[in-house]
């Protein structure tokens, strides 16, 4: 049988949710020291940015800086919030207070657990991108009903880098390479996806390369929903990271088994 | 129970588990032995799905481990050899998210949670966190934990591995008073005295295969008798002693300058001693343990 089949066979809906419910029970818990400050990061460099940047810089494609930034910071504070829960939290989860092997000794099943996983790590993000979008909605720096369509999305975004993060974990043995996911990939995205400049300032091959990576499909969306720039490209991007998520989603669940049931 | 027949299990070209076959009754209460790296936890790994067999087969509760692991988990508790609680929780609130990993609904697990926390005495902890638990008390949780869902079959991985004297006690007794209940333990251990208290049935396993299987004090016996004669003599009789003693042994064992000599009866062999006129510098009669026979079974080698 194809791995990937009998992957997805393995999930059971029930087990996913437990091993969510475990994560969703912990967060609520440790909420006000370990978890708020994630939020106030996007306000922090929307208002340094914004505003002492945006003083100085020009409008954007007929946007003022901070309006053009707004959006872009919706898109990576998706990345950032779910991109951590699945690397540095699940691996410290799996390796250090082997919860995995606590969780795996019940009736769920190593792919219950890994879905469960991700299904946390798109939720925390979802978390953090939702109350992102309620601040910059308040402030006025969303422009269109189109940006309900967001709602929805925004979960999908957030199960993107979840899974992309968790592909990484569960081919790493030591913590440390996290230094490596972060500043070679997450970096590079948060800087060059089109948050801060358009990418049209970059040389073409730059431009070329920004197209196979999942933020700047993930940015151009949230910009043209929240702005209700509707155009082909948007629905194109749509379709690329609904797609992307949906081929990439039972990957680190099959490597995931191969690493932990010998 | 558990039926295995032929179990194998091989690591990346390394055979840990070389075709054991063994069975455990309803009820009865099994203790794995062996020195480090004999293969005791792979082969309890493969009793609840953490390590499929690579050949052989393996039916527990009458289900196979390949097939219907899911189902045989919802019928048995695992401890593990590293506590692996939730930090973050506590101890009352690791066992309802435990609980919930079961599917047992919120109200049911109430009064379980209530009756296991009375039973492993942590009802005065139910809201302290887990990480400041003393070693004692975070074995007992976990034990806790592992009897939520009323299993039918408790595996325990070096159970008291760590633990001081008086946790170490309390744990054993909780653990008699479970078989009262008529659950079915296997466990793994280092302790021979742990092994003796609370295993029906012993095996000892060595680089993958089991060598010797029986209740504690048939394998004392069979192996090297009841009893143990320890005795030093004056230097230059040591040869002598040995030739007197060997054949009236059942095995014996030098240990730097003294002798242990195993037989039925110790008596025998220490009134051959004295009618000889041996010059003793020490000697002690004792019963033979079950570490003795391990020792005899497994050498004394060393495994890490």
């Amino acid at each position: 049988m194809n791995p990937l089949i009998k992957t997805a066979r393995s999930i059971s809906p029930a087990g996913v949710i437990r091993m969510w419910y475990r994560n969703w029970k912990i967060f609520r818990k440790v909420f006000w020291f370990a978890a708020a400050p994630n939020f106030l990061e996007p306000v922090i460099y929307l208002t340094a940015l914004g505003i002492g940047l945006g003083l100085l810089v020009r409008d954007i494609e007929g946007l003022s800086y901070v309006q053009f930034l707004a959006p872009g910071l919706l898109g990576s504070t998706v990345m950032y919030a779910s991109s951590f829960e699945t690397t540095y939290s699940s691996f410290i989860r799996m390796k250090y207070e082997k919860t995995y092997d606590a969780v795996l000794a019940t009736p769920l099943s190593i792919e219950d657990v890994i879905a469960g996983e991700i299904l946390w790590g798109a939720t925390r993000g979802y978390i953090n991108a939702l109350t992102f979008l309620g601040v910059i909605a308040v402030f006025g720096y969303v422009d269109s009903a189109a940006a309900l369509l967001l709602i929805p999305l925004l979960f999908v975004f957030a199960a993107l880098f979840a899974i992309v993060g968790m592909i990484y974990t569960a081919l790493v043995s030591n913590i440390n390479l996290f230094n490596y996911y972060f500043t070679l990939f997450i970096t590079p995205l948060f800087l060059f996806s089109g948050i801060f400049f358009p990418i049209s300032t970059l040389p073409a091959w730059a431009q070329k390369l920004a197209l196979f990576t999942p933020l700047y499909h993930v940015v151009l969306v949230c910009r043209g929903l929240t702005l209700g720039r509707l155009d082909q490209d948007v629905f194109t991007s749509i379709f690329i990271t609904v797609a992307l998520t949906a081929v990439l989603f039972l990957i680190p669940i099959a490597i995931m088994r191969r690493r932990l049931i010998k | 129970m558990v039926v295995a027949e032929n179990l194998t299990k091989v690591f990346d070209g390394l055979t840990a588990v070389k075709g054991i076959s063994f069975t455990v009754e309803r009820g009865e209460r099994v203790g794995f032995l062996g020195p480090n790296g004999a293969g005791k936890t792979t082969t309890i790994r493969m009793l609840y799905g953490m390590s499929p067999p690579t050949a052989g087969s393996l039916v527990v509760l009458g289900l196979d481990v390949r097939d219907d692991i899911r189902d045989i988990k919802r019928r048995i508790g695992v401890v593990p050899q590293e506590t692996n609680l939730d930090t973050d929780l506590s101890v009352r609130e690791n066992l309802e998210v435990y609980a919930n990993y079961f599917g047992i609904p919120k109200k049911a697990a109430g009064g379980r949670l209530h009756e296991l926390l009375a039973f492993m005495q942590l009802e005065e902890r139910a809201n302290t966190m887990v990480d400041t638990l003393s070693g004692g008390m975070k074995r007992r949780l976990l034990l806790a934990r592992a009897l939520l869902n009323n299993p039918e079959l408790l595996i325990l991985d070096e159970p008291t591995t760590g633990l001081d004297p008086q946790a170490r006690h309390l744990i054993w007794d909780r653990l008699k008073s479970l078989q009262e209940q008529n659950v079915t333990l296997v466990l793994t251990t280092h302790y021979m005295d742990e092994a003796s208290q609370l295993c029906d049935r012993i095996i000892i396993m060595d680089e993958g295969s089991i060598i010797a299987e029986g209740n504690p004090l048939d394998l004392i016996e069979t192996h090297i008798g009841g009893e143990a004669l320890e005795i030093r003599v004056a230097e230059g009789q040591r040869e002598a002693l040995q030739e007197l003693l060997v054949p009236k042994s059942e095995y014996y064992e030098v240990q730097h300058d003294t002798y242990v000599f195993f037989a039925l009866a110790a008596d025998e062999l220490m009134r051959a001693v004295k009618d000889a006129g041996f010059e003793i510098e020490y000697a002690l009669k004792r019963r033979s343990t079950l570490e003795d026979v391990f020792l005899k079974l497994t050498g004394r080698r060393l495994r890490d």
